[in-house]
């Protein structure tokens, strides 16, 4: 019992740091510009293909750092040409095109790389194990997205609060007329932000995508979770995408793991009842249904979400 | 201005373009006979049902949804469900009137998932509307009773009971029953426009401040009308249970949801039959194009941004925008300046399919060598020539389309000065 909680917990707190490495582009697009982008895990899905492609020729250590440059500047290239265009005609447009790309960049990825996944692999250097539990191993890889999560979280809430460009973006979201009228160009700064954002969710594209498999589905499976997140931690807020992608990573991971139903424990206190009726659902079915409950939930009783500070 | 107090002639205008849809409706099996495409019609009727019950919340409340495929697919659904029963002899129903219980249906979630997410409006109902939607279709894994399962729902149209002597076998019988229910939910639909209801949804969507101010309650008349859309969403999902007698979990899915902001955005959201255009449009590039090519959701998706960033008001907003030109007698002064655009236009259209086109052959086919079809030319997909070509071909057109584009906007220009000019003579 003791063993499976803590690898539950191991596991949890991996997949939503592997949530927030997502989350915290997204809700820092969110907060500089006050655009969802719907399409941010298709640039997390590019990321990985691009790190595939170069780490064909310089290796992993190459893609790591090249990959999110190239989705960055991917990113910089789509609010340039594409949201600055829609930004006049209001939130709701912008919405409509960034849903528009995910179906683009999907296909597109398609187009490129293939149908099937492509075989990128876990770097030799960081294929060892780092610890053992229970007679269960625990390999390095795990233990340096956790710590590439950390870093990227300490690095971005640093940028933000301790720089002079953290300033300015913070600044122009509040005030966009003014930090224009002491001649900085705001309009660039939205590009740079847009950019930096998906450059993000590159990074996490390039540390997912051998962890899990590359394939053109990736984007899918993690698109709406992602959205819970940064819905369920509040818009804009670090922080709250923080504490949302571990609550998440948490719950699906300790339900799945739940192989019972609330009428066996009903049944282990004495009380019978039918294994037919809702009650009688495997628990561990609930998973995949839990996040959005939550995003439910706490959109109607309190839509700016954990810790965001103000509604949509 | 309601339906009662149209002049006269406005009136007959209405009812005589009612008249000629059902006409079209009745004649079109007869122009095109081949069970493929009785079939694509048939599928077109049950997407304008849906297309429009979308654009009730889209078009004229200002709701964006992520998740309306729920009250088609769980309509859908109870359809089936209804049908089954009838067939295993535990209820008596006629086939005619099934699309009610998918309605029914439609309406008792529209009523349960409104109260909780008409409450708020904006980018938070579009959220709590694409949580929903996430959730059910998770959901379709815990009540496999209901659903189906990965295999979904199944059942047989063909009922003893029904109120006509057909026995909906029959494609073009079908086909009639959806026409019929296409005609009554489109009329339904457009004089809910002219209620005050319809009027209050305006409101709400152009400045929800306001209607408050004058004593409105706001989120009483998004919850209407969402829940009303769940209806005829649901009319059309039990219309789609008729047609396919198959429901599967991802028809109450993100996917779908998505589907039919694309058909409604496309058609256009600021005219009645702006989805109806979009619907069958999406329909038939759906089945004509998926025959075609691998990349039709490429291209659908592309179509989707351009027209995002360019046309906002989609296809009927495109129309709709050329009636005071028709109407002053100006619309000659279009077509050399379209004319113009037209050629780069199809230039640009070429050079992309062939990129596309290309673009899949080198990476989906088995022989990336082997020439393939396009244009009636043969073109090989590894030669650097014929991408030369075609990155040649969308670049010129692209720069040629940005020079028309100035002078269709010049030309705007002057035509709209012109009919100044006459309206000041009046």
């Amino acid at each position: 019992m003791i063993e499976s909680v803590v690898f539950s917990l191991l596991n949890g707190v991996l997949y939503g740091m592997l949530l927030f490495m997502l989350a915290s582009g997204l809700t820092l697009i969110f907060g500089m510009m006050g655009v969802l982008n719907f399409a941010h895990a298709s640039f997390y899905m590019l990321g990985a293909y691009c790190a595939y492609s170069i780490s064909q020729v310089l290796g992993f250590w190459g893609a790591l750092v090249l990959a999110p440059i190239v989705v960055g500047l991917l990113g910089a290239l789509t609010e340039r040409v594409g949201l600055r265009n829609v930004h006049k005609h209001g939130h709701v447009a912008e919405l409509l095109f960034t849903f528009g790309l995910v179906y683009v960049i999907d296909e597109l990825v398609v187009l490129v790389w293939g149908q099937l996944p492509v075989n990128y692999r876990i770097p030799e250097a960081l294929d060892f194990t780092l610890f053992s539990l229970y007679g269960s191993d625990f390999p390095a890889y795990r233990g340096f997205i956790l710590f590439m999560a950390v870093a990227m979280f300490a690095a971005i809430y640093l940028l933000l609060v301790r720089t002079r460009v953290g300033m300015i973006i913070r600044a122009s979201l509040s005030h966009p007329d003014m930090v224009g009228a002491l001649g900085h160009n705001v309009p660039r700064i939205f590009t740079f932000v847009f950019a930096f954002g998906t450059g993000l969710a590159g990074l996490a594209g390039v540390m997912a995508g051998n962890y899990f498999i590359t394939e053109p589905g990736m984007a899918f499976a993690m698109g709406p979770i992602v959205f819970v997140v940064v819905v369920f931690g509040g818009l804009g807020s670090l922080s709250g995408a923080l504490v949302a992608s571990l609550v998440i990573g948490l719950v699906t991971t300790f339900a799945v793991g739940m192989n019972y139903s609330i009428a066996d424990m009903l049944a282990s206190v004495g009380i019978a009842f039918g294994q037919d009726s809702v009650l009688g659902i495997n628990l561990s079915r609930f998973g995949p249904m839990l996040p959005y409950l939550l995003m439910v939930l706490i959109l109607i009783f309190r839509p700016r979400g954990l810790m965001g500070s103000r509604e949509s | 201005m309601s339906t009662s107090n149209l002049p006269g002639g406005a009136l007959l205008r209405h009812s005589a373009i009612w008249i000629a849809a059902i006409v079209v409706i009745i004649v079109m099996p007869y122009v095109f006979t081949s069970s493929s495409s009785i079939s694509m019609m048939s599928q077109m009727g049950v997407f304008i049902v849906f297309a429009l019950s979308y654009n009730m919340l889209l078009g004229e409340a200002g709701m964006l949804s992520f998740g309306h495929a729920v009250y088609f697919g769980l309509g859908g659904f109870l359809t089936l469900h209804a049908i089954r029963a009838v067939n295993d002899g535990a209820w008596s129903f006629p086939l005619e009137l099934m699309p009610l219980v998918g309605g029914l249906g439609g309406l008792f979630f529209g009523v349960v998932f409104g109260t909780v997410s008409t409450r708020r409006a904006g980018v938070t109902f579009a959220m709590i509307t694409l949580g929903i939607g996430a959730m059910v279709e998770a959901s379709a894994n815990m009540f496999t009773n209901f659903f189906g399962g990965e295999s979904g729902i199944s059942g047989n149209r063909v009922t003893d009971v029904t109120l006509l002597p057909f026995s909906y076998g029959p494609q073009v019988e079908v086909y009639y029953l959806i026409g019929a229910w296409t005609v009554v939910s489109a009329l339904l639909m457009f004089l809910l426009t002219k209620t005050p209801l319809g009027r209050m949804a305006n409101a709400v969507r152009d400045n929800p401040e306001r209607a408050q101010f004058v004593g409105y309650n706001t989120t009483m008349a998004r919850f209407i009308q969402f829940a009303l859309s769940g209806l005829f969403a649901g009319i059309a999902g039990g219309l789609f249970a008729i047609l396919f007698e198959i429901m599967t979990a991802p028809n109450v899915g993100l996917i779908q949801s998505g589907s039919v902001l694309l058909m409604t955005f496309i058609g256009g959201l600021g005219a009645f039959f702006g989805p109806i255009i979009g619907a069958v449009l999406v329909t038939y590039m759906h089945i004509a194009l998926s025959g075609f090519s691998e990349g039709w959701i490429l291209y659908f998706g592309l179509m989707f941004v351009l027209m995002v960033m360019y046309v906002p008001n989609g296809i009927a907003g495109v129309i709709v925008s050329h009636g005071p030109p028709l109407r002053a007698g100006l619309m000659h002064r279009f077509a050399v300046p379209y004319a113009l655009a037209f050629v780069p236009a199809l230039l640009t259209l070429a050079g992309l399919v062939a990129m596309i086109e290309m673009g899949y052959h080198l990476s989906l086919s088995y022989d990336p060598s082997r020439p393939i079809e396009l244009f009636g030319m043969e073109i090989t997909a590894t030669s650097v020539v014929s991408w030369v070509v075609a990155v040649a071909a969308f670049g010129v057109g692209v720069m040629a389309l940005r020079w028309a584009a100035t002078r269709i906007s010049l030309r705007w220009g002057e035509v709209n000065q012109a009919m100044d000019a006459q309206r000041a003579k009046q």
